[in-house]
Order: structure tokens, then sequence, then C-alpha cells
């Protein structure tokens, strides 16, 4: 009687692990790995596709986030706010004279990809690290607007003081993450060794380090800054001065089409400049009679910083900056001394000029 | 006459015991029951005093009390919350009317509802989003479903109008929540800005609604005698229940935008309710497979009997007692997809925990409150989880399910 049933069953069992196999078991982070797809038949926009639909809709569609303190986050009100999401309104006020033209739709580290290969979203400013593959494959990345990269963060009744006391020490870290992985790099690198406490979210891991199951957490240093500023005791702890790897958070475009490409490096060029000539968002207009022939330039009160090829107003960039205020600006605005989120020395974003890496080349 | 007076004293219940009573009963029947009384009182007492004790003093509920439209609406425009509230009005309106049609069970909810919109506008505490028009709408809620109740009552009123209604209803709400292209009363809302419990109860009711035709089909496609309509249903269904709801979530959300073209894109939202809504009819379609198995044969034998279709016979003899015979489990099912849409925050939708995750890391200081808002919205799903049992419960005895499985 059994044995009848011994095939189907067989066969069931066969068939649940081949689903289960194709169903993709992994986290959400190997997803992001695997989910490599081709670009559709279709191929990427035509030249100026995006531009053309971005001016048809009166919109720009930028992939953001909601969760992410002083990048992308969301105020009382439910409106947009943060260092990511203000570049974004930059180019649509640069390209439709209206700051408040934007659609942010919220990406997971997962559909971030595939969403800028498709060209669902016009701008991906999501506090994405720019990085080879991700070149290749999703977009075309812009300027670096912000140069972050994996720290320590160190309780100070620990008796930790440099990477040397390292050995032997517990660490507070995320799983799944790249954050994880250049941990253990790190450690293997240096012939050390350590105890990982490991938790799903990144909340819980801050919760357990700052309870003292951990006399040490990393993380990407403006998240470990933001959160720092958020304990009880923010002085008990500091920040190592050593960075192990490098994230260059990048706004990226879909690929295909330049003009848009153009467009959006030009505005951070913009923003970045502006700071440099101290134009901000409150002195721009009485700037457009200044001396300095650059600011004029800029401004487009005098000379084509490229407007007539790129199809935009000679005031473009002059509106980003009125809207959102140069570079400089929005950094304070949200990490800045009084920043809303919470306080980061520029470190490596200050300008070229001043000891830091951020540069843009001139607008002329 | 005089019999049945006699049945009725014979089975008239005992008054309840006194309180004395009831505790020797109850807690101290026994030497075992004595012990573990003695042992559990002041364990209970001094846990519910720890508990009692966070919750007023210790814990910190500014993350929950300083967002209520965000968790509610999440980033809708707040000058057009207006549609919003004409959609649950409305929604309200309809729950009177039935109630005053048919009370029973959706007496106990309009209760419960009306109690609820009461409490909100007389809570007695300062809020800079409890403004008087905002306390006002909550109380006309309440009078809204009592308004209904008097419709309802009115014999005119046909129960065919109400259940047109109810159909409609969806189809008004989403044109209301979505606004019509560029124009000035209904400016259009993206689906981006939709969130809260709004998307909560947007993809959970869209999922139960549009999965239950969808599931019943495929049940009666799955034990259809045409091999090619039997072989696509097995297909369908195996594949779905093989994989886990995040699959299928990621599937819609990433790859469906890979193969369409980029004109004919699917706005997310629906491509999440779409996930959802595959996911759900798949399981419905095996309960309601097991239902119409535990029909007798000679039931579908007299229909034909009779003169029956096979049509007449599916829709008016199978499945009418297939699904009341599945129902409780249909209902528990239906429970579980409304915690499942929390698995749409992976896909970046903003739901009720999506919410909740951004405001935890919105602001540093909220990364320390998250044991708060997590609690609140365990207690907030776990409320309407509750509510959906107790309703299929009362729906199960309404039918004479409870005593019969």
């Amino acid at each position: 009687m059994y044995r009848k049933y011994f095939p189907i069953i067989a066969m069931f069992m066969v068939l649940t692990i081949i689903l289960t196999a194709c169903g993709g078991t992994g986290t959400v982070e190997t997803v992001i790995e695997t989910v490599i797809v081709e670009v559709p038949a279709e191929g990427p926009p035509a030249k100026a596709e995006i531009l053309d639909r971005v001016l048809e809709r009166g919109k720009v569609v930028c992939g953001g986030r909601t969760d992410l303190a002083g990048f992308g986050m969301l105020d009382e009100a439910g409106n947009n706010t943060g260092f990511d999401i203000d570049f974004c309104r930059a180019v649509a006020a640069a390209v439709l004279g209206d700051p408040t033209a934007i659609e942010v739709v919220p990406l997971t580290a997962a559909d971030r990809g595939p969403v800028l290969q498709t060209a669902e979203v016009d701008i991906l400013s999501r506090n994405v690290t720019w990085t080879a593959s991700r070149d290749s494959q999703w977009g075309n990345f812009t300027t670096v607007m912000f140069y972050d990269g994996q720290g320590f963060m160190i309780r100070k009744d620990s008796g930790i003081t440099s990477t040397a006391d390292f050995d032997g020490g517990t660490v507070c870290v995320t799983s799944g993450t790249t954050t994880e992985q250049n941990l253990s790099d790190f450690f293997r690198q240096n012939g050390m060794e350590y105890e990982a406490v490991i938790f799903e979210e990144s909340a819980a891991v801050y919760s357990a380090y700052e309870e003292g199951r951990c006399d040490i957490t990393t993380s990407d240093k403006s998240q470990l800054a933001s959160v720092r500023s958020g304990f009880a005791d923010p002085d008990a702890h500091f920040i190592l001065d050593i960075t192990i790897s490098k994230e260059p958070l990048t706004p990226a475009v879909p690929h295909g089409d330049d003009t848009w490409f153009d467009i959006v490096k030009l505005v951070s060029y913009a923003l970045i400049n502006a700071e440099e000539l101290g134009i901000t968002s409150a002195n721009v207009e009485a700037m457009k009679s200044s001396e300095n022939i650059n600011v004029l330039r800029l401004l487009g009160e005098e000379g084509d910083w490229g407007y007539t090829d790129l199809g935009l107003e000679p005031d473009a960039l002059a509106n980003a900056i009125a809207a959102v205020g140069n570079y400089g600006q929005i950094y304070d605005r949200y990490m800045g001394p009084v920043g809303i989120s919470f306080t980061l020395p520029r470190g490596p974003n200050e300008l070229w000029n001043n000891g830091g890496l951020i540069y843009a080349p001139p607008v002329k | 006459m005089a019999t049945l007076e006699n049945k009725l004293e014979i089975i008239q219940p005992p008054l309840p015991p006194g309180p004395l009573k009831w505790v020797k009963e109850n807690l101290f029947s026994g030497f075992f029951n004595t012990l573990m009384t003695i042992v559990l009182f002041p364990v209970i007492s001094i846990t519910l005093f720890l508990v009692l004790k966070w919750v007023f003093l210790g814990a910190d509920w500014r993350a929950v009390t300083q967002f209520p439209m965000l968790y509610t609406v999440g980033q809708y425009p707040r000058d057009q919350i207006w549609r919003v509230g004409i959609v649950l009005s409305s929604i309200l309106l309809f729950l009177g009317i039935s109630w005053g049609k048919w009370g029973g069970l959706l007496r106990t909810i309009s209760f419960t509802a009306g109690l609820v919109f009461i409490i909100m506008a007389l809570l007695p505490v300062q809020h800079p989003q409890l403004t008087l028009g905002m306390r006002s709408y909550l109380g006309s809620n309440a009078l809204i479903i009592l308004v209904g109740y008097f419709i309802g009552r009115i014999k005119a009123v046909k129960d065919i109008y109400i259940v047109i209604g109810w159909l409609l209803i969806p189809f008004f709400g989403i044109v209301l929540l979505a606004g019509i292209g560029n124009s000035s009363i209904l400016p259009s809302v993206p689906t981006t800005l939709w969130g809260g419990l709004l998307v909560t109860f947007l993809l959970a009711a869209g999922g139960i609604f549009l999965s239950f035709p969808l599931g019943v089909a495929l049940a009666l496609g799955r034990r259809s005698s045409l091999p090619v309509v039997s072989a696509f249903s097995t297909i369908f269904i195996e594949m779905i229940r093989g994989v886990p709801l995040v699959t299928i979530l990621f599937m819609f959300s990433i790859i469906l935008a890979l193969f369409l073209p980029p004109e004919s894109r699917i706005d997310r939202l629906v491509r999440a309710l779409m996930a959802v809504t595959v996911f759900s009819a798949a399981y419905t379609a095996e309960n309601v497979r097991g239902g119409l198995q535990a029909v007798p044969l000679g039931q579908i034998e007299a229909a034909k009997a009779l003169g029956m279709g096979n049509l007449k016979t599916k829709i008016f003899i199978e499945l009418p007692q297939a699904l009341r015979a599945v129902l409780p489990s249909i209902v528990g099912q239906f429970i579980s997809l409304f915690k499942d849409t929390t698995l749409v925050v992976i896909i970046g939708i903003n739901d009720f925990l999506g919410i909740g995750r951004s405001i935890i890391n919105s602001d540093p200081e909220f990364v320390q409150l998250r044991m708060e808002v997590y609690i609140f919205m365990a207690l907030v799903y776990w409320v309407f989880s509750y509510f959906m049992s107790l309703a299929s419960r009362r729906l199960e005895a309404a039918m004479g399910l409870s005593d019969t499985l």
C-alpha cells in the first residue's frame, strides 16, 4: 500500500528542494549580489530620453531612502529630507526651476541596482558606494558627494586607545554586509583575534554596544557619528582615527542618456564650486553683480557654461544653489556643528583647497 | 406548553458563584493548586508591576506620539489628507448601513469602531496634530456609523444596494486617493507617498478580496477534467506554494520590471499587491479544494438528476458547501496575510512597519527608543489580528460551524 506512494513522495520532495533552491534562500544582502540582470531587449534609453521624460513629467524621480539619519529621512510632516535628498532637489531646481518637483522612491539595498538598470528612477541618490562593478552594471556614477569609510567606535572605559589594543576584543557588527567582511579582513591582515557579536538590525547592534556587550563597534564613520550623538552619554565613546575601507558615496544615473548624465554632474560641480567661490543660497542674487568672472559664469550672467547644448536656462545652476545652498551649506544643514541630524567634522569632505578631497571641474 | 416551561426551568444555569467561592474553586481547590497560587501570585504581580512601571514611568513614547500622521498615512500630502478621511468615512458609513440591515457581528464591529473614534476624539492630552478639526472629524465618524445604522433600518434600502455599494467603495477609494492627472481638485498623489496603516490595510484588504476569487477559480481549475486547465492550476499552485513570500515579492518588484518595456511600467505598490494576491490565492485554492473534496458525491449526483448543468452545480451546490466547510481556515489564512504584508518593507514600501523603522532611524536619539516603537506596532498588529479572529469565530457560530467542526 505505502510502496505505491513512494515514487510520488520522492518526486514531491525533489520538486520542493528544486523550488526552494530556485527561491533564493539567502539573506537580503545575498540577493543584492545575485540579482545581476540583463538589460531588457529595448536597451538603455536613447539620447536625452531621461531628460525629455523629466521635462514632460515635470518631476525628477529619485531613488532614495527614508531611514538613514542625515542622508535620507522623514520629517514630522512626512517630507523627505537629508543630504542625498537635497542633491535631488538641486537637480530638480536646475532642470525644472522647482526644488519641490521631486518624487522620492524609497529603495532597499536589494532593489537599488535593478531600479537603476531599468531606469525606473532618474537619479539614484541613496548613499551608494561607487564601485567598478556597479559602475559597469547599474548605471553611470556622477561625482563623489561624500567620502565615507568604515571606522571603529570604542568605549572609553575599555582601555583601548589604538588598533594595537584590538587583539581579543569583542566587536558588535551588523550581519551579512560588507562591513562584516571588511572587519574580518582587517583583523586577519593584522594577525589579531576578535569575538564578533552579530545582529541583523543596525539599531540592535548599537544598543548592544551601548549596553556594554562589546568594547568596539564598526560601521561607516558617518553612521558611527550619527549613532554616537544619540547615545545617552556620547562622551563615553570615541571614534578611532582610522579608516579601513573606501566608501565614496555617489549619485548615479541610468546608462544611456549622456545629456542627463552631464546635467546631474554639472549640478554637483556647481554646488561645490559655489562653496569655493563663496556663493550661498542667501547671497546668490547679490552675487549676480559680482566682480569675479568665475562667479558670473557659474550663475549664467556671462558666457555659456554649456546650457545651450544641454537645453537648460542660463540661471539653472543659480536656481539650484538658491534652492539648497552650496555644498558646505547642505553638509552643515544635516551634519554640521548645529546640524539637524548629528555632527561630523568634514574631514575628507572639506574642499580640496582646505585639505579635503571635494574637488570639481570649473564651470565655464 | 407546560412541558416546554418545565424544560426551561430544568436547563436554567446555576447562579454564578460569589467571588469568594470563585477564588476557592479556581485558585485553592487542592494542594498543588494552592501551592501554585502562592508561588505564582507574587511572581505575576511583580512582573505586572514592573511592566506597568516601565510603560508609564520608564518608557519614552516620544517616537510614537510625535508622529501620529506618519503612522497612519505615511507621507500622504498633509493638505490632501481629507481624501483619506472621506474614504475612511464612507467605509464607516457602509459599515453602519450593513449593521442596520444585518446586525449580528457587524454590530460588535460598529460599536467598537465608534467607541475607538469617540475615545480618540476625547483623548485628554495636548497634541499639535490633534487639533479641534481633527477631533471633530474623529468624533463625527462615530456619528456617521450611527447615521448609517438608521439608513440601514429603512426598508427601501435593499440588500443588493448595499452589496453594490461595498463593491464600488474600492474603486471610488482608489480614484480618490490616487487622484486624476493634474486636476486642481484632485491632484494625483503618487503611491510612493502612501504609507503607514493606509498601505498595510490596502495591501491586506486588496490581497484578501483579489485572492479569494482567484483562489476559488484555481481550486475549481485544479479539479477540472480539462488537462490544460488542471495542469496549469496545479503548476501555478505548487510553484507559488513552493517558494517563500519574500521571493515572490522580489520577483514582482525586480524581475517583472526588467521584462516589461519601460513604457508599461507597473506601479510599485500595485506590484507588491500582485505578489501578495498571487501568494494568498495559491493557499486559498488549496483550502477551497479541501472543501470541494468534502462535498459528498451524492450532492452532485442529485444536482445532475435535477437537470442542473455543470456550472450551476458548481455555483449553487458545490461551492456554498465547500466554502462553508473551510471558512475557519480561510479566515486564518487572511489573518496571516495581514501580518505577512509587513514583508513589503524589504522591497522599499513604507507600510506601518516600514514607517516605524524609518522613524527609528531618522533621528539618532530614536535608535534608543526602538523598543517602544516596536511594542506599539506589535500592539496595533495584535489588536487588528485579534479582531479578525474574533470576527471569524462569530461568523462560524452564525453559520453553525462551531459545533460541527
